[in-house]
């Protein structure tokens, strides 16, 4: 039974309002403006289009504005306007192999055709605070060098020539959308990739680090990593044809597992695959090793027992906001429930003491 | 599927301007426009609206798709007054961006083309090329250069 209660609405609105000036902080400070966080925290701007599934720069600096900084509340907030939208249709997959790379770096071939650039990597830093920072922003303009002109190609595809790593086998088809519909088990690659996209960094973090640790072993070396920009492309009914209709960010990781062959598979060598929105490179990297984790069945490989070899309990733990949202409304009144409980607690100690003082009538 | 109107060299050199108008700054955009200063008269077929759409990657960059997320997109079409029809699909949320791309759309299918080629695609080309270089010329001075040391018993 619920039991409805009245009496919050003037709180609740005091509260908000607390909310916004403890949000605004000491006015004596410049206020920060959503073109400095875009700016200048962008790879929390970069985590909160990933997780919030929306690539959109400008909203996912008003978010981290608004939330405070609450970065799961900034990809709520996200995650709330996406619904709104009306969906135009879908792109053509994206080609990474034509990515304008800012970074790419191979773990695997020292003399890869591209080269390893390093791009703007916090890599090789000492992770000493610099106090130069707060005290001011000048900062020296980037060296720069002849733009390279060589293509830069996927390096699991020199591997391919050879046969020594598995196939993707290209297809058009349409993969299931877990915006549009719910999760099902067993889930198939194209939705355990949706899903781990856009689930929270930490937990698939520390999924594939456990995978690292021995729990579902997969040696993995990263094949390539890779960071830029890529055209989005988008039939369009009306024109007939296909036009760009923009361009993204995205970090794009190969990793490389060995693999000593199954009863359905050769001796070769397996990937696994991140491909996640913005300069994002810890989750694509274990966004790859989770995918490869949970692809043992596909592989023929043992079910060991581990999390991240178990993609009903990855995939349905891995969305911050469903967590958030399940576990934050705990806080919320529960009261009449509570009483219920109260009542049990009652009844079975008042029972239980009876109990004791027949047992002790008797004797 | 492309249809083979997109072979066409006319669909080919709409493609090309649709696309860099889809990605120009709103801003840069705006301010071409308003200096090659002509504002034609047009309707409405679908006034510019704000909605997502569905980007794709594949599978290990070259397998089967798979849905990433979603971006931002406005799209509007308009018909001038000689009844040439154009199309805005860009990026994010801006509506006047979306508006001026449609006619500049319809307007580069008229006479008007070499105009509007040089006064506002050649310089949004231009700028934008020159963006991708610099930031090309940056991740080139970042790309390493091994090198052996001399090793050996003697």
């Amino acid at each position: 039974m619920y039991v409805a209660v009245k009496g919050g609405e003037r709180a609740i609105d005091n509260a908000h309002a607390w909310l916004a000036e403890e949000r605004r902080g000491d006015t004596s400070v410049a206020e920060l403006s959503t073109d400095q966080i875009r700016e200048q925290l962008s790879l929390a701007v970069n985590r909160v289009m990933a997780e919030g599934s929306l690539y959109d720069p400008d909203l996912a600096a008003l978010a981290i504005k608004q939330s405070r900084g609450d970065l799961i509340e900034a990809i709520f907030l996200i995650r709330a306007y996406r619904t709104t939208l009306p969906r135009f249709g879908a792109s053509l997959p994206v080609e990474t192999a034509d990515m304008a790379c800012d970074r790419r770096i191979s773990a695997t071939f020292k003399d890869v055709p591209g080269g390893q650039v390093l791009g703007p990597t916090f890599d090789y830093t000492h992770r000493l605070l610099d106090f130069k920072l707060a005290a001011d922003g000048e900062v020296a303009p980037a060296a720069t060098s002849e733009p390279r002109t060589e293509p830069t190609p996927h390096v699991t595809g020199f591997l391919g020539q050879d046969g020594l790593i598995q196939d993707e086998t290209p297809s058009d088809e349409t993969p299931r959308d877990i915006t549009r519909e719910p999760m099902s088990y067993p889930a198939d690659r194209a939705t355990r990739l949706q899903n781990l996209t856009r689930g929270d960094e930490g937990f698939i973090l520390s999924l594939a680090y456990s995978t690292q640790r021995g729990y579902a072993r997969n040696h993995a070396f990263v094949g390539e990593l890779r960071i830029g920009k890529v055209a989005v492309e988008m039939e369009i009914p009306e024109l007939g044809f296909a036009i760009e209709i923009g361009e993204m960010e995205l970090t794009e990781c190969e990793t490389v597992n060995q693999f000593a062959g199954s009863k359905t598979e050769p001796p070769q060598f397996t990937r696994g695959y991140g491909l996640v929105m913005g300069q994002t490179e810890r989750k694509a990297i274990a966004m790859a090793l989770v995918d490869r984790a949970l692809r043992w069945k596909e592989l023929g490989e043992d079910f060991l027992g581990a999390a991240a070899q178990d993609e009903e309990f990855v995939l349905s733990h891995s969305d911050n906001i469903q967590a958030t949202g399940f576990l934050e409304h705990i806080k919320l009144p529960h009261y009449v429930d509570f009483q219920a409980e109260l009542e049990l607690v009652r009844k079975l100690r008042a029972e239980a003491e009876q109990n004791v003082a027949t047992k002790e009538a008797a004797e | 599927m492309m249809t083979d109107a997109a072979t066409t060299p006319a669909t080919a050199a709409r493609k090309a301007w649709m696309g860099l108008l889809a990605k120009a700054s709103p801003q840069r955009l705006q301010e071409l426009w308003a200096a090659y200063d002509v504002d034609p008269a047009f309707t409405w077929l679908r006034p510019p609206e704000i909605g997502g759409v569905m980007v794709r990657g594949r599978m290990g960059g070259t397998g089967a798709p798979f849905n990433l997320g979603e971006m931002t997109v406005t799209r509007c079409a308009l018909s001038l007054e000689d009844g040439t029809v154009g199309h805005g699909y860009v990026q994010g949320r801006d509506k006047v961006h979306a508006e001026t791309a449609a006619k500049i759309d319809a307007l580069m299918q008229g006479e008007a083309a070499d105009a509007i080629e040089a006064a506002v695609l050649t310089p949004l080309r231009t700028e934008d090329s020159q963006a991708r270089m610099d930031r090309a010329a940056k991740a080139a001075a970042t790309k390493v250069d091994f090198f052996t040391l001399a090793r050996g018993e003697d």
